[in-house]
């Protein structure tokens, strides 16, 4: 880890838990890890019950079309189906769910407003017998005229998606069609605009991409004595499920009891419901267990993807590289639902400024409802889009001015105390320039990289690869670089907290300290900090973690780069209430042996009460003798407010987060084949919490971003319908495809945050894929506004 | 129909098999072996490459009668079968391969894990010493979306290294 040098924080290393091995700051293994290299550990998929059925849903053809009739009887007649439902079947008042705003349908009714969306549910004792009964059922559908992009959403007479709307947004926004929208006006933007001495424009498209979690969508539901439903599932809020089921079923929340099963990847994916309420209503009705397992083509119509954009900038520049004003307009394809739209115009608009000092910003930002696929949260959430587009503005601008694109940067780079468009300081460090200057200085891998000892060339290095198209003719390189701003946990008033349940007490010997929390483990590692946290905060070897439920308060979720702040903080919070349990339990006790127990600041070290001078007063077996310690407590963030509706004003988000890439890339100009060679990252994250995990995290963010760039793209048609609902045609970075990932990381402390971290898991996901774009810009001098970039852009055949 | 092959060195036999399904969905499914993954199911994944006679598959993409009376490892077998290739008597542990995947951080979701570690596993055994683009050539069948593949990386090299150290093969 890189030491804090430029801004400096203060440093939060906690004098608590400070000698504890395996505690904060280190790298121990996985809890979770033996498990998952043996083929062990049970993902959702995994689950298995004597006796089950497995579930299968039947979806739209269509992406627009009145449903005319449902005939299931050949389903049903089909030997070994247990039950076929519609929406007719559904038991409670309640048939609609949603993130926000209740607007999808648990099966449709009357209507379905995408490809993809589900008619009808078959149980059957073998997946394929599912499977070619649903193939049974007979669905008569009127096909409608398609809402598919900004024009055909909003011209007179477009079809509405949701006629009636009465969610909090219906009364603000300008058309029926618009779910969310959010001005942000800050200065005066025509008197700036005066000022300037360059301006530039563009109009920039960023294409859909999916999550592409390899675990597919899975669960199990069981059917329990009580009338209730046990659920096995991989989701990222296990109680945000549970608030969205329980009432579509017709249960009182306490009846829907949920364990999280292991969960393959989430990127934001698992943020809505799956297959939840289908497995369990298949479950109640047939009185048997129920598995659902998609397939990945199923997969691609059961979550919601990264909205498409698109997004006019006009920037403002005066000669000596400062910006006088932004103008810019987001335009976000939110699909047939909300999810979490709202939210993610939210985001687009707060941060399409970018990280950078601009007094005089008129931004818009807003979703849309259309045929297309649903999209909703995926890592970066809304300023992944924006970033692409201001860096690419960035870059255009440096070039108008003959200025180095890194130094008109850094003249330009927010640090702490900055204001954002709307108003909110950045109040803790915002190191943008130095996370720049840290990119750049790394040294630049070797030229013609592809050559091997004996002059030869191995194309594995080379744009094409294995296809053997080029020995390195007609390739350049080119050299990009971009930075980006990410808020870190929910924002805008929303109360967003975390629980957490410890319990210290003797076992074998030995204090164990028992984590019980709702947080979603996907993949990220935060069972691990966790550990790591108690460790630090109780002074003990060992952690039990106990599997996440519905049995503990909320986690909120596991998104927003949030978890390691919310639950880490929460977990940090509680195991403070312990320390100070047991301590009062040890003056009690033995007080009267030592009078360091009233007058000296007390720890918890190596399973022993110490002094902060290091005298040992008593070990932890002794005071906890048969009794165990336990607390439980919510843990929340500073609060945040809504944004303005007109001016967008208003302190909204908890915490910034920013990272800096440096692409180097080896384009076929020839073929329009594109090699990354390099992406290099610096990132703060305010203290490496795990620097292993952290590290990994940024690689995998960084890729996600390179994958963007250069390959991945959900196709839908002009009829809304999807092109490419595979591994074959919708294509996520290979190991062949991915570079390098050098990795610098910053550690200056945000005063406001548990022991100064600041949420890592977005931020690298942004500036990726501008810097990958600036390098093949650099390489091919085309304008390429518009990712994915495909080898006809470059060429422009 | 009936099946019956030879897994992780013990004999399985699964009944009422629809001619249509998978190795993977009987390893899966019938023998209770979940440790293949089921992530693509169309043979672009490699989350449930197994070795067949010793090959490395998608047993996605071979019919569970293909695999009548032929030999299968497994993610659940391969600390057996890597101590058996290195004639340790030693027993118990895991595969060099899976101690190296630990070390170097290269699991987050996991998913991907099985498939990738008999991959890489099986490059080890046909390639000591492999360079990175011979790994990257290797493993190019195995998605993994959570890593960005660096510190899978690290723990190929790793594991080669300790392999070629002439270190106990299974740690």
């Amino acid at each position: 880890m890189a030491s804090a040098t430029g801004p400096t924080g203060t440093s939060t290393r906690p004098n608590q838990g400070a000698g504890t091995r395996a505690g904060v700051g280190d790298s121990p293994l996985r809890p979770d890890g033996t498990l998952k290299v043996t083929g062990e550990f049970a993902y959702s998929s995994d689950m298995w019950h004597e006796d089950m059925l497995w579930g299968c849903t039947l979806r739209s053809p269509h992406a627009h079309a009145g449903i005319v009739s449902i005939d299931v009887s050949e389903a049903l007649k089909q030997a070994g189906v247990h039950a076929v439902l519609t929406y007719d079947d559904l038991p409670a008042e309640m048939k609609n769910y949603g993130l926000e705003i209740q607007d999808t349908p648990v099966l449709a009714h009357g209507r379905v407003r995408h490809h993809g969306e589900p008619v009808a549910l078959v149980a059957a004792d073998h997946p394929e017998t599912a499977r070619r009964a649903a193939a049974k059922i007979r669905v008569e559908y009127e096909e409608l005229p398609v809402v598919h992009d900004e024009a055909s959403a909003l011209g007179e007479g477009a079809p509405l998606l949701h006629p009636g709307r009465d969610d909090d947004h219906a009364p603000h926004v300008p058309h029926p069609n618009i779910v969310h929208r959010q001005p942000i006006v800050r200065g005066d933007v025509e008197a700036a605009a005066g000022r300037a001495e360059v301006i530039v424009t563009g109009e920039y498209e960023v294409g859909m991409q999916d999550q592409a979690f390899l675990g597919p969508e899975s669960g199990l539901a069981v059917p329990a004595e009580d009338g209730g439903v046990d659920l096995y599932i991989a989701t990222q809020w296990l109680h945000s499920d549970l608030r969205q089921i329980a009432p579509v079923l017709g249960l009182p929340e306490e009846k829907v009891r949920m364990t999280l099963s292991g969960v393959g990847g989430a990127f934001g994916g698992r943020e809505d419901l799956s297959m939840q309420i289908h497995a369990c209503l298949l479950a109640l009705r047939t009185g048997k267990p129920v598995k659902i397992v998609y397939n990945r083509f199923e997969s691609f119509f059961g979550h919601v993807h990264r909205h498409p954009a698109t997004l006019w900038y006009e920037h403002g520049a005066t000669r000596d590289g400062k910006l006088t004003h932004i103008r810019c307009r987001i335009v976000l394809d939110g699909g047939a639902y909300a999810s979490a739209s709202p939210a993610v115009v939210g985001n687009a608009s707060s941060h399409a400024a970018g990280p950078y000092v601009v007094d005089d910003v008129e931004i818009e930002a807003l979703a849309l409802y259309t045929n297309n696929p649903p999209c909703g949260a995926m890592r970066g959430f809304g300023a992944v889009q924006a970033c692409f587009a201001y860096e690419a503005q960035m870059d255009k601008l440096a070039a108008e001015l003959d200025m180095d694109p890194v130094d008109f940067r850094q003249r330009n780079a927010m640090s702490r105390g900055s204001l954002m468009p709307t108003g909110q300081p950045v109040d803790s460090p915002a190191p943008v320039a130095e996370l720049l200057r840290r990119v750049k200085a790394m040294p630049l891998p070797m030229e013609a990289q592809w050559e091997s000892a004996d002059g030869g060339a191995d194309v594995r290095a080379l744009p094409g690869g294995l296809s053997n198209t080029t020995h390195g003719e007609g390739v350049v390189r080119g050299v990009g670089y971009a930075v980006g701003i990410k808020n870190v946990c929910f924002s805008e008033g929303f109360d967003d907290y975390s629980t957490a349940r410890v319990r210290l007490q003797v076992a074998g010997g030995e204090p164990v300290a028992l984590v019980h929390t709702a947080m979603a483990e996907v993949g990220q590692g935060g069972i691990t900090v966790q550990a790591q946290i108690a460790r630090t905060e109780l002074g003990v070897t060992q952690v039990t973690i106990h599997p996440a439920d519905t049995q503990v308060g909320s986690a909120g979720s596991t998104s927003a780069s949030r978890q390691t702040y919310m639950t880490g903080g929460a977990v940090k919070h509680v195991c403070e209430l312990v320390r100070e349990k047991v301590l009062q339990r040890g003056r009690e006790l033995f007080g009267t042996h030592h009078p360091a127990w009233a007058t000296a600041g007390l720890l918890l070290e190596g399973g022993k009460v110490v002094t902060d001078g290091g005298e040992v007063l008593a070990s932890l077996a002794d005071v906890l003798g048969e009794e165990a310690v336990e607390a439980e407590d919510e843990w929340r963030h500073r609060t945040t407010v809504p944004f303005d509706l007109e001016t967008g004003q208003g302190f909204g988000h908890v915490q910034y987060s920013f990272a800096a890439h440096r692409a180097v890339v080896e384009v076929d100009t020839e073929l329009g084949l594109v090699k990354v060679v390099e992406l290099a990252c610096a990132q703060d994250v305010g203290k490496a919490m795990n620097p292993q995990a952290v590290v990994g995290q940024i690689h995998g963010g960084t890729t996600q971003g390179l994958g963007l760039a250069v390959m991945e793209e959900i196709v839908v048609d002009p009829a809304a319908k999807v092109r490419n609902p595979s591994f074959t045609d919708y294509l996520i970075p290979t190991i062949a495809d991915t570079p390098t990932i050098p990795v610098d990381v910053l550690e200056l402390a945000d005063e406001h945050a548990p022991y100064g971290l600041r949420g890592a898991g977005e931020a690298p996901t942004l500036s990726s894929t501008p810097a990958v774009m600036a390098a093949v810009r650099a390489a091919t001098g085309r304008a390429l506004p518009r990712v994915p970039v495909r080898p006809e852009h470059i060429v422009q055949v | 129909m009936r099946v019956t092959f030879t897994v992780n060195g013990r004999r399985h036999e699964a009944d009422d098999v629809w001619e249509g399904e998978s190795l993977l969905y009987v390893l899966r499914e019938r023998m209770g072996l979940p440790g293949s993954k089921n992530a693509c199911e169309q043979g672009e994944c490699g989350s449930c490459t197994v070795r067949l006679d010793g090959e490395s598959v998608c047993s996605c993409l071979v019919a569970a009668g293909q695999a009548e009376g032929r030999e299968v490892v497994t993610v659940e077998g391969l600390a057996a079968y890597a101590k058996e290739r290195a004639g340790s008597a030693h027993t118990g542990g895991l595969a060099p391969v899976q101690q190296a995947f630990l070390d170097a951080g290269a699991v987050q979701c996991g998913f991907c894990t099985p498939g990738l570690l008999v991959a890489a596993d099986e490059l080890i055994e046909r390639n000591p010493q492999p360079s990175d683009a011979d790994i990257r050539e290797a493993l190019s069948g195995n998605l993994c979306r959570c890593t960005g593949y660096e510190k899978i990386m690290d723990a190929v090299r790793l594991a080669a290294a300790r392999t070629g150290d002439g270190a106990p093969e299974v740690v």
